[in-house]
């Protein structure tokens, strides 16, 4: 599990409004560009720093790469950054105000407590 | 010394800035009642005359990350920067610069050290809705100094619900101990039950409506033991995904007192989630 390095991609890619773009028209090329270049990135370290070692599991790259929210939420991705992202993709398919978030519900309508562990 | 003149616990729906502006079609059908109880609230604030606001919220992976993350953090800058790209792109909120009260941030840290507490520091901190809500909703005019405090009800492993009330008791007892005359005024803002993310989102109602209505109760009769023995970091799955935002609501009670009951409390029950607004005089009445 890398609960946090799937948590830093959404997160990297939601800060990033060309990054929001490109996820959503090609995300299996984002996603191994991401996995390739900027996922060992430290935030605050310059480029020559970066962390040697990170990297998704299968899981985790099908589901980013699939889009896949509900899988997101069950492998324990921090539930409010996939919403913001997910929502900055795909609210605009929607024709009713809050229609996306309240699909997005359904879709994981299974789901039962206790949720997934969030914690990284 | 300073004078604690209210302490104001708020919920922070990112979405009221755009319901109050919104005009036509586009209006929708909650936005003039919600608009009066914010004008209602907002007064409580203006009416205590504050020189300088205590601003206490949490930042939603914003600027604070998991590669570096405090469980409490108090701004100590002359200026904060607010909001963020994808609060603007979801909720239309606003660019906005605060000017920042930096000795009272030095004092806090200061002394809130030497008090038990590891408190992080940022010199460069951009805020993020839940302290801008407040400013939208309680002083848009945006004219007084703040000191911006972020807890961590977001990232766990978070502190326990107790630590947060302590905090609030602390936060009180320093503000009191400043040595400047002016007015200061504590403004916390948190939710009650809320998801995010979850199947329980976006709902007619808040997620757990039981639960909103104890909470109302706890925090309008200052009811920490009460609230205390009900809620831990476990209870509060149960409500909604998001509501360990309650535990800022915990930090105000600690601010306002045990035992004391919040002057002016206000609700109001919308899709989502519910707002509440609460306002202590700590000396009985504005003054």
């Amino acid at each position: 599990m890398s609960k946090y390095l799937v948590n830093k991609f959404l997160y990297t890619v939601d800060r990033d409004p060309a990054l929001v773009e490109r996820y959503r028209t090609d995300p299996a090329g984002t996603v191994t560009w991401w996995e390739t270049e900027q996922a060992n990135r430290i935030l605050n370290c310059a480029d020559g720093e970066s962390s040697t070692w990170q990297r998704f599991t299968s899981a985790e790259r099908a589901a980013l790469t699939g889009h896949d929210y509900p899988a997101l939420f069950e492998l324990g991705a921090h539930p409010f950054l996939t919403l913001t992202l997910f929502i900055a993709l795909f609210e605009r398919d929607y024709a009713e105000p809050l229609g996306f978030q309240r699909d997005y519900a359904r879709r994981i309508g299974h789901m039962s407590l206790p949720y997934p562990d969030i914690a990284t | 010394m300073a004078d604690v003149v209210a302490v104001i616990a708020s919920t922070h729906h990112p979405f009221y800035y755009s319901a109050s502006t919104a005009t036509g079609a586009d209006r929708p059908p909650f936005a003039d009642e919600w608009v009066r109880k914010v004008l209602a609230f907002r007064e409580t604030l203006t009416a205590a005359r504050p020189d300088v606001l205590v601003m206490i919220g949490s930042d939603h992976f914003h600027q604070l990350w998991l590669d570096n993350m405090p469980q409490f953090l108090i701004g100590k800058a002359p200026y904060y920067d607010a909001t963020f790209h994808n609060e603007e792109r979801e909720f239309g909120l606003p660019r906005m610069l605060l000017r920042g009260q930096e000795d009272l941030s030095a004092h806090l840290l200061r002394d809130g050290l030497d008090a038990g507490f590891d408190l992080a520091f940022s010199n460069e901190l951009r805020i993020d809705h839940s302290i801008i809500c407040p400013i939208l909703t309680l002083r848009p005019q945006n004219d007084l100094p703040i000191v911006p405090i972020y807890t961590n009800i977001f990232a766990p492993p978070l502190p326990r619900p107790q630590r947060f009330v302590q905090l609030g008791r602390t936060v009180r007892r320093l503000i009191e101990s400043w040595p400047a005359d002016l007015r200061v005024a504590v403004i916390g803002t948190g939710h009650l039950s809320l998801e995010l993310g979850g199947p329980r989102q976006f709902g007619p109602h808040g997620p757990d409506p039981e639960f909103d209505r104890k909470a109302v109760e706890w925090i309008s009769s200052g009811d920490i033991e009460g609230c205390l023995g009900e809620v831990t970091l476990d209870s509060l799955h149960a409500p909604g995904n998001a509501t360990h935002g309650f535990m800022d609501f915990m930090v105000m009670m600690g601010v306002a007192g045990d035992g004391q009951k919040a002057d002016y409390v206000d609700t109001y029950d919308l899709f989502h989630t519910m707002e509440a607004y609460f306002t202590w005089y700590p000396r009985g009445g504005a003054r």
